[in-house]
């Protein structure tokens, strides 16, 4: 690891000028910024400390929305009772990723701004654009099982590995920042990512010296909401496809639906074709089949992962109808 | 605006951790791991480095009772902290009933993942105990939990076992938590 100098803060405000030094990153759980120190992948010549900082709170807030600061533990949001109660997709996205003690160490803001799991961004000796700009991508031509079938580019075909992030693109949650002039503003989170382009180095839109305080999940839809995970192993593994659906019936016509997918894009990739399909449409699985084809128009297999678009196709419809049927047995 | 509590030219970091109950001072390099300051600096080398990237759980120690990986965390981080590593959980003398629990079941083979799994699993407990769901729990909006041998491997996956001692392993786990076997 190279060397750095570490600093804490205890106040958001300082927040902007500490961040401002050359080199300087925020640091708060540590478990992928450090992993990745290790490596060298990530070189900060200072950490900013913010894990201390007092943003911890999950607060309800007047309109019935939830806020949920971005220094909370991912375990303690996983087993909030109001976040289980109103928001139990994201308990399961939550329980889903990483382990007990990553859960207890990881925080919502540092799981947003995780980096990528592709192998090749982890391999110093080859080509990574994400890593070194102008460099390359070995992921194009490589064993790319793992990577993007939709929004990538022909400069990165890297995935966003967040469970989390994925039940939160379908709560339409908003992202609070503060900002180095000390006002806030909220980004929704289809709106925090950008897309990999030809600079997939850039992976938000977040200024120098602005800080995630919080993640603000407005009142939850009507319906039932399930987050389903494929993966290689049971547990303790990164997603091959998942999805958060929020689905509602009544008469056993489509009233409400919310769509995200993970692994399969550089963001919790919200699928509104899909959503469209759904809506005011019998639930059945005809229904399901034509929102996973509406979902999955636009994917591109690179070989190896060809096999994510089927994939992500029938994990969508075994999640509707298992959601439908729950949605159904509720009324 | 408050003072960092650190200076940020400092090249050696000055810091107390509170070990097994022990205030212990430490002069460091702000690189070194929690793992390393305990095994290097402490010569606590009970707590075990196994991958050293939080992918095998050997380092697993508690922090304020919650279990974490000593690898993926700075020990500067933790100014102040409680930490109980394996050393703490029999300072009485006595073996803690996870550690009673892993001997009678013959829960490990070579060894070198048990102290991790042994502290991880005081700290699922105590998971268990504040009703936190896990992902196999079927409602996570419902606020009992069964520990059931799928609900214990689920919440123990963050520690590899090589030697693949997990039926005992479980098996430890289920008797001290007196759950019911599916």
């Amino acid at each position: 690891m190279k060397p750095f100098t570490y600093e804490r803060i205890t106040d958001p405000l300082a927040a902007a000028a500490a961040v401002s030094r050359a080199g300087a990153k925020f640091i708060s759980g540590g478990t992928n910024l450090l992993d990745l120190m290790k490596l060298e992948i990530e070189q900060p010549t200072h950490l900013v400390d913010i894990s201390q900082l007092p943003l911890k709170q999950i607060e309800d807030l007047p309109d019935g929305s939830i806020r949920i600061g971005a220094q909370a533990a991912n375990s303690e949001v996983a087993a909030d009772p109001r976040v289980r109660a109103r928001y139990p997709v994201l308990s399961e996205a939550l329980l889903s990723g990483a382990s007990g003690q990553l859960r207890n160490k990881a925080s919502v803001g540092g799981n947003l701004m995780q980096r990528t799991r592709c192998s090749y961004f982890y391999d110093t000796a080859a080509a990574c654009n994400k890593r070194t700009p102008q460099m390359g991508c070995a992921a194009l031509r490589g064993i790319n099982r793992i990577h993007a079938i939709l929004g990538a580019s022909d400069a990165c075909i890297a995935t966003h590995p967040s469970d989390m992030a994925v039940a939160m693109s379908a709560l339409e949650a908003q992202i609070e920042l503060l900002e180095p002039n000390q006002s806030t503003r909220r980004l929704a989170i289809d709106d925090f990512y950008s897309d990999p382009g030809s600079a997939p180095d850039i992976e938000t839109v977040l200024r120098p010296g602005e800080m995630i305080t919080a993640v603000i999940l407005p009142p939850p839809p009507p319906g039932r909401q399930r987050y389903r995970k494929v993966r290689d192993r049971a547990s303790y593994e990164f997603a091959l496809v998942s999805v958060a659906v929020i689905v509602a019936t009544d008469g056993g016509t489509i009233t409400t639906a919310r769509v995200s997918f993970g692994a399969v894009a550089h963001k919790p990739w919200r699928s509104i074709d899909a959503e469209t399909a759904l809506m005011g449409r019998l639930a059945t699985l005809n229904t399901y089949q034509a929102a996973a084809d509406a979902a999955m128009r636009n994917a591109t297999g690179r070989g190896h992962n060809d096999f994510k678009v089927e994939l992500a196709k029938r994990t969508l419809c075994r999640t509707l109808a298992d959601a439908a049927q729950m949605s159904t047995g509720r009324q | 605006m408050d003072v960092p509590t650190k200076s940020a030219t400092e090249a050696v970091s000055r810091i107390i951790l509170t070990i097994n109950g022990q205030p212990r001072e430490f002069a460091l390099d702000p690189r070194t791991s929690l793992l390393d300051a305990l095994r290097e600096h402490l010569h606590l080398t009970g707590t075990k480095k196994g991958c050293d990237h939080g992918q095998c759980g050997a380092c697993t120690v508690l922090i304020g009772g919650r279990r974490v990986n000593s690898c993926l965390t700075l020990a500067v981080m933790h100014d102040h902290d409680d930490v109980v590593t394996i050393e703490g959980l029999s300072a009485s003398g006595d073996l803690h009933p996870l550690q009673a629990a892993f001997i009678e079941r013959d829960a490990f083979q070579c060894g070198y993942c048990t102290p991790g799994q042994i502290c991880s699993a005081v700290g699922m407990l105590s998971e268990v105990k504040a009703g936190w769901p896990s992902h196999v729990t079927a409602d996570v909006s419902s606020g009992q939990i069964t520990l059931s041998d799928a609900e214990i491997r689920e919440r123990m996956s963050g520690n590899i076992c090589r030697c693949a001692a997990y039926p005992n392993i479980v098996a430890a786990i289920r008797d001290v938590a007196g759950a019911v076997s599916e």
